[in-house]
């Protein structure tokens, strides 16, 4: 690595290019999110293919990536600060905002994923039933007037970390195809559960109570100045918080020495075994870490969406978590940022893809395994020390 | 419970179980040769069903309608097409990974298996709606109590059961099985006694392929009622029956399958008051074996290579 942030003090504003970047990408979506005809949206993205092409070329992805690695700091805020813009920019639009928010939760859902299969390498095939759990307690608790909101997240994430208890010792003890196994069984066990169990609605699923906080209903909409503002503005800020908070957590678990052990368990658990490393104690962590974050973004998306089904928890909505995370790259939050953006917002900004989106994206990732198993955007290396120049 | 009620569970049982033993086999014939999981299996399975079904249709248009020719055409256009379909999808997706982590076998054929079933969904006409299955065979059947054996279930049972015979005659007894098995055993080795290594693999797949959709065709006359979700729950079930019996032996798939199908009677039997439970129960019984018995009841004779 010649690259390092420790030789670039030379650059007078090693932020310059990123932040570009992160300001293009805030006007993008905001383009995106309100594009009405099918034109707009395919020569938006049109748009965004040849920009990426151009900018491959040109070189210009090297230089972000540098800026990247020696402001990594500032440039996460001034992302946060412009998905905060967006979103307030955007504050009468009900439909974008929802938008915005469901990509969150399911970029935060994937950031859970990811460090079970990015970090250690476990698979888990059953993702959608760790976000219903959340989903389903927020339901449940919701009814129950005097639990403040930001427990109900909580315990959304608890309650998917305790069911996930029992597949422990399973999951400890095999590996590979075996493990694998386990989690679709369970996913599969879950569903069938949810559908024929009478007291949380079966099949037809449960109403959620949107959130309250001190006695302030978020399905009331604020009226700033007379400005009309949708309710969904306080989902999203909710959203985005989250999506800091996890993201921060991410990362900081990424750079610690719990990361660094599941990292060494997953790429070879004797080896790991052998320097000491207990691989039945980073892979319950994994997993555990994972599930609550699941979890959590699950009872989140329950109380915004108001309404949940054991159909929105199938097999295929596991499957496209998993798709989200190996879509992006896996190990990357960054990729799976993009990816969540392409699998949320695609299908629902073209309407004529709606019908057709498990098999556009069960061939996208196809192609991505096939040709650039790394993914959108590969795992960069290990960044210990970032925002450290030598004249820092 | 009377004897009647029980013996129906037992036929119900040993149906169910010929039927998941036939889709595990599949599962463990490709782990055999290749090392890998083709998850799509299921949902192949369920295109074959579709290959069959698009077969009576064309037969009943042509007005050729005697059951028995029809069956012959609906089962070899079935097995023939799904034969193909999974050799294909062995020397177009799996050969090409072969390389790569083990894991991405598993993942890109789990997103081809949704990508055949959004197609089927998508572009069989009418695909998102229950097709009616014929009921091409005779459909008389013998009442000993309250208990009535179906003479159909009798037929595709020891037809099951016989093709199961023959799978097992083919591997050991004859010289492509030994091909195969000694693919399974060490490829390396195979391919220096001059054994036409993508071929062995090819024909296996086409093997494992076809046999399940004689599981397909079977479930098909057996409900009279095929859908595009069909190859997903069959495969899954398929797929925990060879874990359960172990990866890689085609006993432990056999007993693996009607251990399944086992379970879900039990459940179904000893939890009357929800018999919609069977599967919780079923898979839940999964999650405890394999806690127990990590790799399969029994196990592959292997060892870790560092």
């Amino acid at each position: 690595m010649t690259n390092t942030p420790l030789l670039q003090s030379d650059r007078a504003r090693p932020w310059a290019c990123a932040g570009a970047v992160i300001l293009a990408a805030g006007l993008y979506g905001w383009a995106l999110l309100m594009a009405e005809e099918t034109w707009q949206v395919l020569s938006l993205l049109i748009l965004a293919v040849v920009a990426t092409g151009v900018a491959i070329k040109t070189g210009f992805v090297r230089r972000v990536e540098r800026d990247w690695a020696a402001s990594e700091t500032r440039l996460n805020r001034l992302a946060f600060a412009v998905l905060i813009a967006l979103i307030l920019v955007l504050s009468g639009a009900h439909f974008a905002l929802l938008m915005i928010s469901t990509v969150l939760l399911y970029f935060v859902a994937s950031l859970g994923l990811n460090i079970q299969f990015g970090f250690t390498g476990l698979v888990n095939f059953a993702g959608a039933a760790f976000f219903g759990a959340g989903a389903y307690t927020a339901a449940v608790l919701g009814t129950m007037p005097m639990i403040p909101p930001i427990l109900i997240l909580i315990a959304g994430g608890m309650v998917a970390m305790v069911i996930s208890l029992p597949l422990l010792i399973p999951i400890v003890r095999t590996t590979g195809h075996y493990a694998a196994v386990v989690t679709i069984a369970f996913g599969v066990l879950f569903r069938t559960f949810l559908e024929v169990n009478e007291v949380l609605g079966g099949p037809q699923g449960l109403m959620v109570n949107s959130m309250k906080v001190f006695g302030w209903d978020f399905y009331d909409a604020p009226s700033v100045g007379g400005l009309d503002i949708s309710f969904y503005v306080n989902y999203a800020l909710l959203a985005a918080g989250l999506a800091a908070l996890v993201f921060t957590l991410f990362r900081r678990l990424e750079r610690s020495w719990i990361g660094l052990h599941m990292d060494a368990v997953r790429l070879d658990e004797t080896a790991a075994a052998c320097f000491g490393i207990s691989v039945k104690r980073t892979k319950i962590q994994a997993f555990l870490l994972g599930n609550l974050i699941l979890g959590v973004s699950g009872a989140l998306y329950g109380m915004m969406i108001s309404f949940i089904a054991p159909a929105s928890f199938t097999f295929s909505d596991s499957l496209l978590l998993v798709s989200i995370v190996l879509l992006g790259g896996v190990g990357n939050p960054w990729g799976s940022a993009v990816a969540a953006v392409i699998v949320v917002l695609l299908p629902e900004k073209l309407q004529l893809l709606q019908e057709y989106r498990f098999l556009l994206f069960s061939v996208l990732v196809m192609l991505v395994l096939l040709f650039r198993p790394e993914g959108i955007l590969s795992r960069q290396l290990r960044n210990f020390f970032p925002d450290r120049r030598s004249d820092a | 419970m009377d004897l009647g009620l029980i013996a129906q569970y037992l036929a119900n049982g040993i149906l169910l179980g010929t039927m998941y033993a036939l889709v595990a086999v599949g599962f463990t014939l490709f782990f055999g040769v290749l090392d890998v999981i083709k998850f799509s299996h299921g949902d192949v399975l369920m295109l074959g069903t579709f290959i069959g079904f698009t077969a009576w249709l064309g037969l009943e248009a042509v007005g050729i309608l005697k059951p028995w020719i029809q069956l012959l055409g609906v089962l070899l256009c079935s097995l023939a097409g799904t034969a193909l379909i999974g050799a294909a999808i062995a020397k177009w997706l799996i050969l090409p990974l072969k390389k790569a982590p083990q894991l991405n076998t598993l993942l890109i054929t789990l997103m081809l298996g949704t990508a055949i079933r959004e197609a089927v969904r998508l572009f069989y006409p009418n695909g998102s709606n229950p097709k009616a299955f014929p009921a091409l065979l005779p459909n008389s059947s013998i009442e000993i109590g309250n208990f009535a054996l179906r003479a159909d279930s009798v037929i595709l049972v020891v037809s099951g059961l016989a093709l199961i015979g023959l799978l097992n005659l083919v591997i050991n007894r004859t010289r492509l099985g030994l091909a195969i098995r000694a693919v399974a055993q060490d490829e390396e080795t195979a391919r220096t006694m001059g054994i036409n290594y993508t071929l062995v693999v090819l024909a296996t797949f086409a093997i494992g392929s076809g046999v399940a959709a004689f599981a397909g065709i079977m479930n098909g006359l057996y409900y009279n009622e095929i859908n595009f979700g069909m190859g997903l729950i069959l495969g899954l079930i398929g797929f925990s029956a060879a874990i359960i019996g172990g990866l890689g032996n085609l006993y432990g798939a056999i007993l693996g399958g009607f251990l399944f199908a086992g379970l879900q009677v039990i459940g179904a039997a000893l939890l009357p008051f929800a018999s919609a439970y069977k599967d919780v129960f079923a898979f839940s019984v999964v999650i405890a074996l394999m806690a127990w018995k990590p790799t399969g009841l029994i196990p592959e004779r292997s060892s870790d290579r560092v």
